[in-house]
Protein backbone atom coordinates (compact mmCIF):
# COMPACT_ATOMS: atom_id res chain seq x y z
CA UNK A 1 0.00 0.00 0.00
CA UNK A 2 2.69 2.62 1.01
CA UNK A 3 4.76 1.49 -1.79
CA UNK A 4 1.53 2.58 -4.48
CA UNK A 5 1.25 5.77 -2.65
CA UNK A 6 4.84 6.32 -3.31
CA UNK A 7 4.90 5.76 -6.57
CA UNK A 8 2.09 7.86 -7.38
CA UNK A 9 3.16 10.73 -5.12
CA UNK A 10 6.56 10.50 -7.47
CA UNK A 11 4.43 10.47 -10.44
CA UNK A 12 2.06 13.89 -9.02
CA UNK A 13 5.68 15.73 -7.96
CA UNK A 14 7.29 14.95 -11.40
CA UNK A 15 4.03 15.80 -13.60
CA UNK A 16 3.82 19.03 -11.08
CA UNK A 17 7.93 19.89 -12.02
CA UNK A 18 7.22 19.63 -15.44
CA UNK A 19 4.32 21.77 -15.44
CA UNK A 20 5.74 24.49 -13.44
CA UNK A 21 8.66 24.25 -15.72
CA UNK A 22 6.21 24.76 -18.65
CA UNK A 23 4.82 27.78 -16.65
CA UNK A 24 8.20 29.45 -16.61
CA UNK A 25 8.98 28.80 -20.16
CA UNK A 26 5.90 30.25 -20.71
CA UNK A 27 6.66 33.49 -18.55
CA UNK A 28 9.69 34.21 -20.47
CA UNK A 29 8.52 32.85 -23.85
CA UNK A 30 5.24 34.52 -24.40
CA UNK A 31 4.74 38.04 -26.00
CA UNK A 32 3.17 40.49 -23.42
CA UNK A 33 1.82 41.26 -20.03
CA UNK A 34 -1.87 39.80 -20.63
CA UNK A 35 -0.33 36.16 -22.28
CA UNK A 36 2.10 35.93 -19.51
CA UNK A 37 -0.98 36.00 -17.06
CA UNK A 38 -2.05 32.84 -18.36
CA UNK A 39 1.36 30.98 -18.42
CA UNK A 40 1.50 32.07 -14.60
CA UNK A 41 -2.20 30.83 -13.90
CA UNK A 42 -0.95 27.29 -15.42
CA UNK A 43 1.92 27.06 -12.52
CA UNK A 44 -0.56 28.29 -9.65
CA UNK A 45 -3.11 26.38 -10.61
CA UNK A 46 -2.49 22.50 -11.83
CA UNK A 47 1.46 22.89 -11.10
CA UNK A 48 1.30 24.11 -7.34
CA UNK A 49 -2.23 21.76 -7.15
CA UNK A 50 -0.49 18.25 -8.33
CA UNK A 51 2.84 19.29 -6.18
CA UNK A 52 0.42 19.53 -3.30
CA UNK A 53 -1.16 16.27 -3.77
CA UNK A 54 2.19 14.81 -4.56
CA UNK A 55 3.20 15.93 -0.82
CA UNK A 56 -0.31 14.92 0.83
CA UNK A 57 0.29 11.43 -0.23
CA UNK A 58 3.44 10.67 1.50
CA UNK A 59 2.22 13.12 4.31
CA UNK A 60 3.14 11.11 7.85
CA UNK A 61 -0.17 12.09 10.01
CA UNK A 62 -3.29 13.60 9.28
CA UNK A 63 -2.33 17.33 10.57
CA UNK A 64 0.07 17.60 7.88
CA UNK A 65 -2.37 16.38 5.28
CA UNK A 66 -4.91 19.35 6.60
CA UNK A 67 -2.22 21.64 6.48
CA UNK A 68 -1.24 20.68 2.55
CA UNK A 69 -4.86 20.84 1.59
CA UNK A 70 -5.35 24.12 3.05
CA UNK A 71 -2.35 25.49 1.21
CA UNK A 72 -3.99 24.42 -1.83
CA UNK A 73 -7.35 25.90 -0.98
CA UNK A 74 -5.56 29.55 -0.19
CA UNK A 75 -3.65 29.18 -3.43
CA UNK A 76 -6.24 28.25 -5.44
CA UNK A 77 -8.45 31.30 -4.11
CA UNK A 78 -5.84 33.74 -3.81
CA UNK A 79 -4.35 33.46 -7.01
CA UNK A 80 -7.12 34.45 -9.65
CA UNK A 81 -7.97 37.53 -7.41
CA UNK A 82 -4.29 38.22 -7.77
CA UNK A 83 -4.19 37.81 -11.16
CA UNK A 84 -7.25 39.51 -11.75
CA UNK A 85 -6.02 42.85 -9.73
CA UNK A 86 -2.99 43.18 -11.96
CA UNK A 87 -4.73 42.37 -15.47
CA UNK A 88 -7.26 45.27 -14.58
CA UNK A 89 -4.65 47.67 -12.93
CA UNK A 90 -2.42 47.08 -15.77
CA UNK A 91 -5.64 47.79 -18.27
CA UNK A 92 -6.62 50.65 -16.69
CA UNK A 93 -3.27 52.24 -16.75
CA UNK A 94 -3.42 52.24 -20.60
CA UNK A 95 -1.08 48.69 -21.15
CA UNK A 96 -2.11 47.69 -24.49
CA UNK A 97 -2.79 44.14 -25.01
CA UNK A 98 -1.26 42.68 -28.18
CA UNK A 99 -4.19 41.29 -29.70
CA UNK A 100 -4.31 38.89 -32.65
CA UNK A 101 -6.39 39.73 -35.41
CA UNK A 102 -7.08 36.84 -36.64
CA UNK A 103 -6.00 37.35 -40.17
CA UNK A 104 -1.84 36.98 -40.43
CA UNK A 105 -1.75 33.82 -37.69
CA UNK A 106 -4.53 32.40 -36.83
CA UNK A 107 -5.89 31.77 -40.49
CA UNK A 108 -3.45 29.74 -41.92
CA UNK A 109 -2.82 27.66 -38.64
CA UNK A 110 -6.08 27.03 -36.77
CA UNK A 111 -4.80 26.16 -33.29
CA UNK A 112 -7.08 23.29 -31.94
CA UNK A 113 -8.34 22.84 -28.12
CA UNK B 1 12.09 12.07 -6.46
CA UNK B 2 11.79 15.61 -4.11
CA UNK B 3 15.05 16.55 -4.51
CA UNK B 4 14.52 16.36 -8.46
CA UNK B 5 10.84 18.15 -7.46
CA UNK B 6 13.10 21.09 -5.42
CA UNK B 7 15.75 21.28 -8.62
CA UNK B 8 12.59 22.41 -10.68
CA UNK B 9 10.90 24.53 -8.69
CA UNK B 10 14.63 26.25 -7.77
CA UNK B 11 14.86 26.78 -11.60
CA UNK B 12 11.42 28.27 -12.18
CA UNK B 13 12.32 30.50 -9.52
CA UNK B 14 15.29 31.53 -11.30
CA UNK B 15 13.03 32.17 -14.68
CA UNK B 16 10.69 34.34 -12.83
CA UNK B 17 13.54 36.32 -11.52
CA UNK B 18 14.83 36.45 -14.73
CA UNK B 19 11.53 37.99 -16.01
CA UNK B 20 11.12 40.14 -12.97
CA UNK B 21 14.19 41.89 -13.74
CA UNK B 22 14.07 41.68 -17.79
CA UNK B 23 10.41 42.66 -17.55
CA UNK B 24 9.81 45.72 -19.54
CA UNK B 25 6.38 46.81 -17.69
CA UNK B 26 6.19 47.08 -14.38
CA UNK B 27 3.25 44.81 -14.55
CA UNK B 28 5.55 42.37 -15.59
CA UNK B 29 7.55 42.91 -12.94
CA UNK B 30 5.04 42.41 -10.05
CA UNK B 31 3.57 39.17 -11.69
CA UNK B 32 6.73 38.08 -12.08
CA UNK B 33 7.12 38.62 -8.25
CA UNK B 34 3.93 36.56 -7.30
CA UNK B 35 4.99 33.75 -9.67
CA UNK B 36 8.03 33.56 -7.44
CA UNK B 37 6.24 33.96 -4.23
CA UNK B 38 3.87 31.26 -5.09
CA UNK B 39 7.48 29.46 -5.82
CA UNK B 40 8.80 29.90 -2.45
CA UNK B 41 5.45 28.66 -0.92
CA UNK B 42 5.66 25.18 -2.65
CA UNK B 43 9.42 25.05 -2.30
CA UNK B 44 9.21 25.74 1.28
CA UNK B 45 6.77 22.93 1.57
CA UNK B 46 8.84 20.44 -0.58
CA UNK B 47 11.87 21.62 2.01
CA UNK B 48 9.56 20.45 4.96
CA UNK B 49 9.68 16.88 4.21
CA UNK B 50 12.88 16.81 2.55
CA UNK B 51 14.06 17.77 6.07
CA UNK B 52 11.69 15.73 7.70
CA UNK B 53 10.06 18.84 9.18
CA UNK B 54 6.53 19.23 8.75
CA UNK B 55 6.34 22.58 10.88
CA UNK B 56 7.97 24.29 7.65
CA UNK B 57 4.11 24.12 6.52
CA UNK B 58 3.29 26.39 8.86
CA UNK B 59 5.84 28.83 7.08
CA UNK B 60 4.87 28.16 3.82
CA UNK B 61 1.27 29.04 5.17
CA UNK B 62 2.02 32.69 6.29
CA UNK B 63 4.31 33.05 3.35
CA UNK B 64 1.16 32.49 0.79
CA UNK B 65 -0.88 34.84 2.94
CA UNK B 66 1.69 37.64 3.03
CA UNK B 67 2.13 37.16 -0.38
CA UNK B 68 -0.92 37.67 -1.58
CA UNK B 69 -1.01 41.17 0.77
CA UNK B 70 1.83 42.73 -0.58
CA UNK B 71 0.93 42.11 -4.49
CA UNK B 72 -2.56 43.83 -3.54
CA UNK B 73 -0.71 46.49 -1.67
CA UNK B 74 1.58 47.27 -4.27
CA UNK B 75 -1.31 47.42 -6.94
CA UNK B 76 -3.29 50.10 -4.40
CA UNK B 77 0.06 51.84 -4.25
CA UNK B 78 0.43 52.20 -8.34
CA UNK B 79 -3.32 53.33 -8.73
CA UNK B 80 -2.28 56.37 -6.80
CA UNK B 81 -2.02 59.78 -8.20
CA UNK B 82 1.84 60.72 -7.76
CA UNK B 83 2.63 57.22 -8.86
CA UNK B 84 0.84 57.81 -12.12
CA UNK B 85 2.58 60.93 -12.35
CA UNK B 86 5.88 59.39 -12.07
CA UNK B 87 5.30 56.63 -14.66
CA UNK B 88 4.35 59.17 -17.23
CA UNK B 89 7.53 60.32 -16.70
CA UNK B 90 9.40 57.28 -17.10
CA UNK B 91 7.12 55.95 -20.04
CA UNK B 92 9.23 56.71 -23.06
CA UNK B 93 12.11 54.74 -22.22
CA UNK B 94 9.82 51.88 -20.94
CA UNK B 95 8.23 51.85 -24.70
CA UNK B 96 11.75 52.16 -26.14
CA UNK B 97 12.61 49.00 -24.82
CA UNK B 98 10.02 47.33 -25.97
CA UNK C 1 -11.87 53.86 -4.89
CA UNK C 2 -13.82 51.33 -1.95
CA UNK C 3 -14.45 47.97 -3.19
CA UNK C 4 -13.62 48.66 -6.91
CA UNK C 5 -10.45 46.97 -7.41
CA UNK C 6 -12.76 43.55 -6.69
CA UNK C 7 -16.30 44.11 -8.09
CA UNK C 8 -17.98 47.32 -8.47
CA UNK C 9 -20.91 46.89 -5.84
CA UNK C 10 -24.19 47.98 -7.54
CA UNK C 11 -26.93 45.48 -5.98
CA UNK C 12 -27.58 45.42 -2.37
CA UNK C 13 -29.69 42.62 -1.48
CA UNK C 14 -29.72 42.57 2.34
CA UNK C 15 -32.90 40.38 2.80
CA UNK C 16 -30.25 37.74 4.50
CA UNK C 17 -28.46 39.42 6.35
CA UNK C 18 -27.25 38.33 9.87
CA UNK C 19 -28.68 34.90 10.16
CA UNK C 20 -27.59 33.12 13.29
CA UNK C 21 -26.52 30.36 11.17
CA UNK C 22 -23.93 32.35 9.17
CA UNK C 23 -22.47 33.49 12.47
CA UNK C 24 -22.59 30.04 13.29
CA UNK C 25 -20.37 28.94 10.66
CA UNK C 26 -17.88 31.47 10.64
CA UNK C 27 -17.27 30.03 14.45
CA UNK C 28 -16.90 26.78 12.76
CA UNK C 29 -14.28 27.58 10.58
CA UNK C 30 -12.68 29.64 13.05
CA UNK C 31 -12.37 27.16 15.41
CA UNK C 32 -11.18 24.18 12.86
CA UNK C 33 -8.64 27.07 11.39
CA UNK C 34 -7.30 26.94 15.21
CA UNK C 35 -7.41 23.70 15.88
CA UNK C 36 -5.30 22.95 12.62
CA UNK C 37 -2.65 25.48 13.42
CA UNK C 38 -2.35 24.54 16.68
CA UNK C 39 -2.93 21.21 17.67
CA UNK C 40 -2.37 21.71 21.42
CA UNK C 41 -5.30 20.81 23.64
CA UNK C 42 -4.19 21.72 26.87
CA UNK C 43 -6.04 24.57 28.91
CA UNK C 44 -4.59 27.30 28.36
CA UNK C 45 -4.21 27.31 24.73
CA UNK C 46 -7.61 26.77 23.90
CA UNK C 47 -9.10 29.57 26.14
CA UNK C 48 -6.47 31.76 24.22
CA UNK C 49 -8.05 29.96 21.03
CA UNK C 50 -11.37 30.50 22.12
CA UNK C 51 -10.69 34.09 23.35
CA UNK C 52 -9.11 35.39 19.59
CA UNK C 53 -12.10 33.48 17.82
CA UNK C 54 -14.87 35.40 20.20
CA UNK C 55 -12.62 39.12 19.02
CA UNK C 56 -12.87 38.31 15.64
CA UNK C 57 -16.70 37.09 15.71
CA UNK C 58 -16.85 40.53 17.62
CA UNK C 59 -14.73 42.41 15.39
CA UNK C 60 -17.03 40.67 12.38
CA UNK C 61 -19.92 42.06 13.54
CA UNK C 62 -18.64 46.01 13.96
CA UNK C 63 -17.45 45.91 10.33
CA UNK C 64 -21.02 43.85 9.36
CA UNK C 65 -19.50 41.70 7.18
CA UNK C 66 -20.69 38.60 8.43
CA UNK C 67 -23.99 37.52 5.56
CA UNK C 68 -24.48 35.29 2.99
CA UNK C 69 -21.74 36.80 0.76
CA UNK C 70 -18.58 35.73 3.30
CA UNK C 71 -20.09 32.33 4.51
CA UNK C 72 -21.85 30.90 1.33
CA UNK C 73 -23.04 28.48 3.11
CA UNK C 74 -26.45 27.80 0.83
CA UNK C 75 -24.57 26.77 -1.61
CA UNK C 76 -22.85 24.09 -0.03
CA UNK C 77 -25.09 21.68 -1.04
CA UNK C 78 -24.60 21.85 -4.99
CA UNK C 79 -20.94 23.24 -4.55
CA UNK C 80 -19.22 19.99 -5.11
CA UNK C 81 -20.58 18.99 -8.37
CA UNK C 82 -19.45 22.01 -9.80
CA UNK C 83 -16.17 22.06 -8.01
CA UNK C 84 -16.28 18.42 -9.77
CA UNK C 85 -16.36 19.86 -12.84
CA UNK C 86 -14.52 23.00 -12.72
CA UNK C 87 -11.50 21.19 -11.97
CA UNK C 88 -11.85 18.46 -14.64
CA UNK C 89 -12.15 21.89 -16.83
CA UNK C 90 -9.12 23.26 -15.14
CA UNK C 91 -7.50 20.04 -16.15
CA UNK C 92 -8.14 20.29 -19.78
CA UNK C 93 -7.13 24.11 -20.21
CA UNK C 94 -3.98 23.17 -18.43
CA UNK C 95 -3.12 20.83 -20.86
CA UNK C 96 -4.08 22.80 -23.93
CA UNK C 97 -1.95 26.05 -22.51
CA UNK C 98 1.35 23.83 -21.51
CA UNK C 99 0.97 22.72 -25.25
CA UNK C 100 1.04 26.03 -26.78
CA UNK C 101 3.58 27.01 -24.34
CA UNK C 102 5.98 24.69 -25.93
CA UNK C 103 4.32 25.24 -29.61
CA UNK C 104 5.53 28.84 -29.73
CA UNK C 105 4.20 32.09 -29.81
CA UNK C 106 3.28 31.42 -33.53
CA UNK C 107 0.35 29.37 -32.38
CA UNK C 108 -1.38 31.29 -30.38
CA UNK C 109 -3.74 34.34 -30.95
CA UNK C 110 -4.46 36.43 -27.96
CA UNK C 111 -8.09 37.87 -27.88
CA UNK C 112 -9.64 40.41 -26.07
CA UNK C 113 -13.69 40.12 -25.99
CA UNK C 114 -16.68 41.29 -24.04
CA UNK C 115 -19.31 38.20 -23.09
CA UNK C 116 -22.44 38.61 -21.48
CA UNK C 117 -23.36 36.96 -18.23
CA UNK C 118 -26.38 35.89 -16.57
CA UNK C 119 -26.13 35.80 -13.20
CA UNK C 120 -28.19 38.97 -10.83
CA UNK C 121 -26.23 38.85 -7.45
CA UNK C 122 -22.78 39.46 -6.78
CA UNK C 123 -22.02 36.43 -5.23
CA UNK C 124 -22.91 34.88 -8.63
CA UNK C 125 -20.98 37.23 -10.97
CA UNK C 126 -17.49 36.67 -8.60
CA UNK C 127 -17.93 32.90 -8.45
CA UNK C 128 -17.81 33.32 -12.93
CA UNK C 129 -15.26 35.51 -12.93
CA UNK C 130 -12.90 33.68 -10.43
CA UNK C 131 -14.03 30.48 -12.74
CA UNK C 132 -12.87 32.09 -15.24
CA UNK C 133 -9.32 33.46 -13.98
CA UNK C 134 -8.94 29.87 -12.62
CA UNK C 135 -8.47 28.48 -15.63
CA UNK C 136 -5.63 29.07 -17.63
CA UNK C 137 -6.05 30.56 -20.88
CA UNK C 138 -8.88 32.90 -19.94
CA UNK C 139 -8.26 36.27 -17.36
CA UNK C 140 -11.18 38.67 -16.73
CA UNK C 141 -9.93 41.60 -16.98
CA UNK C 142 -13.07 43.89 -16.09
CA UNK C 143 -16.89 43.38 -14.85
CA UNK C 144 -19.19 46.49 -15.20
CA UNK C 145 -22.56 45.54 -14.99
CA UNK C 146 -23.76 42.70 -16.93
CA UNK C 147 -20.99 42.56 -18.82
CA UNK C 148 -17.27 41.18 -18.71
CA UNK C 149 -14.21 41.86 -20.76
CA UNK C 150 -12.06 38.74 -20.92
CA UNK C 151 -8.76 38.34 -22.29
CA UNK C 152 -8.23 34.49 -23.58
CA UNK C 153 -4.78 33.34 -25.03
CA UNK C 154 -6.56 31.41 -27.76
CA UNK C 155 -9.43 32.45 -30.04
CA UNK C 156 -11.43 29.05 -28.99
CA UNK C 157 -11.37 29.75 -25.53
CA UNK C 158 -13.71 32.80 -26.28
CA UNK C 159 -15.78 30.32 -28.45
CA UNK C 160 -15.73 27.83 -25.76
CA UNK C 161 -17.12 30.51 -23.34
CA UNK C 162 -19.36 32.26 -25.07
CA UNK C 163 -21.52 28.74 -25.80
CA UNK C 164 -22.21 29.51 -21.58
CA UNK C 165 -21.66 26.21 -20.04
CA UNK C 166 -19.84 27.46 -17.32
CA UNK C 167 -22.62 30.58 -17.19
CA UNK C 168 -25.27 27.79 -17.11
CA UNK C 169 -23.94 25.98 -14.23
CA UNK C 170 -22.62 28.63 -12.06
CA UNK C 171 -26.42 30.33 -12.63
CA UNK C 172 -27.74 26.55 -12.01
CA UNK C 173 -25.76 26.28 -8.92
CA UNK C 174 -26.84 29.43 -7.64
CA UNK C 175 -30.69 29.52 -8.13
CA UNK C 176 -31.08 26.01 -6.65
CA UNK C 177 -31.06 26.51 -3.10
Amino acid sequence: MSLILEIGSGLCLLLGSFICLSGGVGILRFPDFYTRIHAVGVTDTLGAGLILTGLMLISPDGLVLLKLIMILLFTLFINPTASHALAKAALRNNLKPVLDDSSDKGGDKPSKL
Amino acid sequence: MLTAATIAILVVMLLAIIRCVVGPTLYDRILAFNMFGTKTVLLISILGFLMGRPEFLDIALVYALINFISVIGVLRFSDSVEFKHSLQQQAPTKEDKQ
Amino acid sequence: MKNNIFLDKNTSDKTTRNLPSHTLSLFLSLSLFWWINSNYSNALLLSLGAASILLVLYIAHRMDVIDHESQPIHLSVNMPNYVIWLTKEVIISNISVVKHVWLGNSSISPTLATIDISQRTDLGKVIYANSITLTPGTVTVDIVGDRMTIHALIKDNIDTLKTGEMDRRVTEMESRC
